[in-house]
């Protein structure tokens, strides 16, 4: 596997322009005649079609809900950084690099990175003119507020519906090119395999959702924006029907798998109530503005909060990081939670959990201060738990939300397939180890409306328009292929559910592979994932036929891929011997704080796929850093 | 918790002439349920009963599960996202239910919104509705910076309270005359308080209300059920904004033919 990853020649600050005026054109008369494939419409999805059909491209566009408006995306909830420096406050496109790259614990592609900084603002200027109803100030300027791993407010925000609204943004974006018949919409429709040919991403089998249906669609090249693979850990912040299968059939057919360990586990979510439990909501970090952090100093102390006086608390992350504070990056605070509880002095009834304060901003700004910025948070946790979090703290835990690996990518946002570009959260470029909050809109929506356009162009200026027809031989290949696995699916009619199968490699996967990772954890995580696997083959459940609508057979796939990946994220946990970020081996650690070994794993771990994920080959794509230089990360 | 279940089950998608198709209400035990699940746990929990038996499971649409995607919907003892104000489905929990309750819960019901499996709806004339006009036309890289334009406060925060909605369809779901005015008034509302959205807001008043009628939504009789269903509390005033803008639209002069006027340069 050759990984090539394109970084342009030049200073930092000018590598992106190079790159540009480097790549070639398509001219507008000619884009016309190219198609191209876009899968998922979360916000990297949705901008991208959008923008890649004003250029006049012909575009389809394929999403498994409903509607394109209904992407994951949709729940984010802080915020989206950008470089405006609208606070006068000392932020700039070079501080907001910095941040990112020693956020992500250098562990990201310098000149990604740089980038991303650099196309910040536009993507501001853009949702402001689609009309996104951003928070303003009473001068009708933009408002902002801070997130962590930052020491400037640049953090532009609607509410607590950030990811809603710029979602909207792109799809009404998305949606005025639908009405123009630019785009061909595909909703309820999921992709279940990449078709290559001579070596190039040309076109996708699907499934359509509601007749069954397979299909497959032709085009000059594939952009996949299809989101995370959080709920590899069953229980996370993703939505129910997030999956892996996109990416990890295209990983099968050719595209290497970068970083699958690194998974971010965000400190803000409500705990766990039980065991019928299908998924976990954020709070999100933009509360720890005003909320302080805190457990009691005693073990064990079952006094409710109120009567716990100041003295006998312990605002751990104030008292460890001083000048980050209760805005440390995610992986410090949930790391920092984690420790906490295992002291045992963890709060509510299952002690894990810790206090997510508001008593003294109530106290400082108002009750209706602390309403207008978090109303509908402090709703959502009301309605969730049953207490009302003006008066009493909110109990919060760490859960799965991000997951920072993907497919691998080079700076033009290709994989190793040419033709096949990944974009958004499914691809690993640009958080490194750990992504900071209100990176992952600021990132998917870069991607979407200002790399994808000009880097596809200069892919699809070296291919004939409709070189390869949906008659060729490996479209009919692909599609056997995906008929005869939900056959398999089908005819197995075992005494499991699909929902079991997955609950299980849920555990497996958050026991083993979660907030904290050794050795002997990860080779037991591997032979028992190998023994789910082969158990699931033998004794799942699906009922329901193909030709309709069949919710556990779109499950029974999705968990089927899931099964594979799980391994090949141990693994690559395993491989990976030193901590960094949010990848925490118990082996690597200076009293806590992730240890780095940075003459050793100063890389990108890219899988190539080689038959079963215990043949996976690791590749190595060497990280330099020349603007900042590697150092222990510092929030102290 | 106890409960008994009576759940509408339809295998074929409904059409102009035959709504209901094969649909009827189906009873359903439940034992074991924990108030602290919401209501699509509890489903979870019937479907994992019911595939165990050799049952197939209930269809419905849901995804994120935090009352922000809009995918859930259900009809819950005649109530839209059931009995508790600005909450969806996935939001509710069974702690809102009593031990021993009975609980009627069946889909969307619309003309413009037919029946694809059990409780699961097509909801695409929203969709279309967008494409018709909901949106402001700027292309992706033509826009001057962010704060080049103030908008006032007060504007914006009307502007964001109409765009919070999530397209669920419990408005329509919840007016006798199966009216999309809600959901057509939150988007005129939106774009119409602000400066951005106000050059093309005769052109999308027309074409809204165009493609809301043509989808077969009724009109509005002024109940307010679609409100009180809301999940996301959009005010009924959006409805008469939307009115104004489609008066006003009307009242000025229909949009210039194709013909171009002047030369092409």
């Amino acid at each position: 596997m050759k990984l090539d990853s394109k970084i342009p020649d030049g200073a930092i600050h000018e590598k992106w322009s190079n790159r540009k005026f480097e790549l070639k054109l398509v001219n507008p008369a000619n884009k016309r005649k190219y198609k191209v494939l876009v899968v998922g419409s979360g916000l990297a999805g949705s901008s991208a079609a959008a923008s890649l059909a004003e250029l006049g491209y012909q575009v389809e566009c394929f999403c498994f809900q409903d509607s394109p408006r209904r992407a994951h995306s949709i729940a984010a909830q802080g915020g989206i950084n950008a470089a405006k420096n609208y606070r006068n406050d000392g932020d700039s496109v070079y501080r907001l690099f910095y941040d990112t790259v020693k956020g992500g614990d250098f562990r990201a592609r310098e000149a990604n990175v740089h980038r991303l900084a650099e196309l910040s603002v536009n993507i501001i200027d853009q949702a402001v003119a689609q009309g996104v109803p951003f928070a303003r100030e009473y001068s009708g300027l933009l408002d902002n507020r801070s997130f962590g791993g930052a020491q400037v407010s640049r953090t532009f925000y609607a509410r607590g519906q950030t990811g809603q609204q710029l979602l909207l943004g792109a799809y009404s974006a998305l949606s005025r090119q639908i009405g123009l018949k630019q785009v061909k919409m595909f909703p309820r429709t999921e992709m279940l395999d990449l078709v290559v040919v001579d070596g190039h991403a040309k076109g996708i089998v699907v499934r359509d959702l509601v007749t069954g249906e397979i299909r497959t669609h032709a085009g000059d090249a594939v952009v996949l924006a299809t989101g995370g693979y959080g709920t590899v850990f069953y229980l996370s912040t993703n939505a129910m029907n997030c999956n892996v299968t996109a990416t990890w059939r295209s990983h099968k057919r050719g595209a290497g798998f970068a970083n699958p360990c690194y998974t971010q586990i965000h400190p803000t979510c409500i705990p766990v109530s039980g065991d019928h439990q299908s998924k976990l909501t954020l709070m999100s970090e933009s509360l720890r503005n005003d909320g302080r952090i805190w457990v009691p100093t005693k073990k064990g102390d079952k006094r409710k909060a109120a009567e716990i006086p100041d003295n006998e608390r312990d605002y751990y992350l104030e008292r460890k990081y001083p000048s980050f504070g209760n805005l440390a990056p995610r992986d410090i605070a949930s790391r920092a939670a984690m420790q906490v509880c295992d002291e045992g002095r963890g709060v509510g009834d299952t002690g894990l959990g810790v206090y997510l304060d508001f008593r003294d901003s109530i106290q400082r700004l108002g009750k209706d201060a602390i309403a207008a910025k978090y109303g509908n948070l402090f709703h959502m946790y009301a309605k969730i738990t049953a207490e009302d979090p003006y008066s009493q703290p909110m109990r919060i835990f760490p859960a799965v939300h991000y997951t920072m690996g993907g497919l691998w990518v080079d700076y033009d946002l290709q994989s190793t397939i040419p033709g096949l570009f990944v974009c958004g959260e499914a691809n690993f470029s640009d958080h490194g180890a750990n992504r900071l909050g209100a990176s992952a809109l600021m990132q998917g929506l870069a991607d979407g409306y200002f790399v994808i356009p000009y880097t596809i162009g200069g892919y699809l200026a070296g291919q004939k328009p409709g070189a390869v027809p949906q008659s060729h031989p490996e479209f009919g290949k692909a599609t056997a292929a995906v008929q005869e696995m939900t056959k398999r699916l089908l005819g197995i009619q075992g005494k499991r559910s699909v929902d079991d199968f997955h609950k299980a490699l849920g555990k497996i996967m958050w026991s083993k592979c979660g907030m904290a990772r050794n050795e002997k954890g990860l080779q037991q995580a591997i032979a028992d994932i190998q023994t789910l696997r082969a158990e699931f083959w033998r004794d799942v459940k699906v009922l329901g036929g193909d030709a309709t609508v069949n919710q556990s057979l779109e499950k029974a796939g999705r968990v089927a891929d899931f099964l594979e990946f799980g391994e090949l994220t141990c693994r690559d946990a395993l491989e990976r011997r030193e901590s960094c970020g949010g990848h925490f081996r118990e082996e690597w650690q200076d009293a806590g704080e992730a240890k780095r070994d940075d003459e050793n794993f100063c890389h990108v771990a890219v899988w190539e796929h080689k038959g079963e994920p215990r043949q996976a080959v690791r590749h190595q794509e060497p990280l330099a850093f020349e603007n900042v230089h590697l150092a222990v990360r510092s929030y102290k | 918790m106890k409960l008994t279940l009576h759940i509408w089950r339809q295998q074929k998608r409904s059409t102009k002439d035959n709504f209901a198709q094969d649909g009827k209400m189906v009873r359903y035990e439940l034992d074991h349920v924990s108030p602290d699940m919401s209501f699509l746990e509890m489903l979870d929990v019937l479907n994992e009963q019911l595939t165990r038996k050799g049952e197939e499971p209930v269809v419905f649409d849901h995804d994120c599960r935090e009352g922000i995607c809009g995918s859930c919907s259900l009809m819950i003892n005649g109530e839209a996202h059931g009995p508790q104000s600005g909450t969806t489905t996935c939001q509710l929990h069974m702690r809102s239910f009593q031990d021993g309750a009975e609980i009627w819960i069946e889909p969307w019901r619309a003309a413009a919104f037919p029946v694809i499996k059990d409780l699961m709806v097509d909801r695409s004339a929203f969709d279309r509705i967008v494409q018709a006009g909901a949106f402001i036309s700027v292309n992706t890289g033509a826009p001057q910076d962010a704060n080049a334009i103030p908008v006032p406060k007060a504007d914006a925060d009307k502007a964001f309270d109409a765009a919070t909605c999530i397209g669920c369809g419990a408005c329509v779901a919840a007016c006798k005359n199966a009216s999309a005015m809600l959901f057509v008034g939150a988007k005129v509302s939106h774009f119409v308080h602000l400066p951005q959205g106000r050059v093309e807001r005769e052109t999308r008043a027309r074409k809204l209300v165009a493609q809301m009628d043509a989808e077969g939504f009724g009109n509005c009789t002024n109940q307010y059920e679609c409100e009180a269903a809301c999940p996301k509390d959009i005010p009924v005033r959006v409805i008469a904004e939307m009115n104004r803008e489609f008066v006003r639209a009307k009242a000025v002069e229909e949009p210039p033919s194709k013909k171009r006027v002047g030369g092409d340069g």
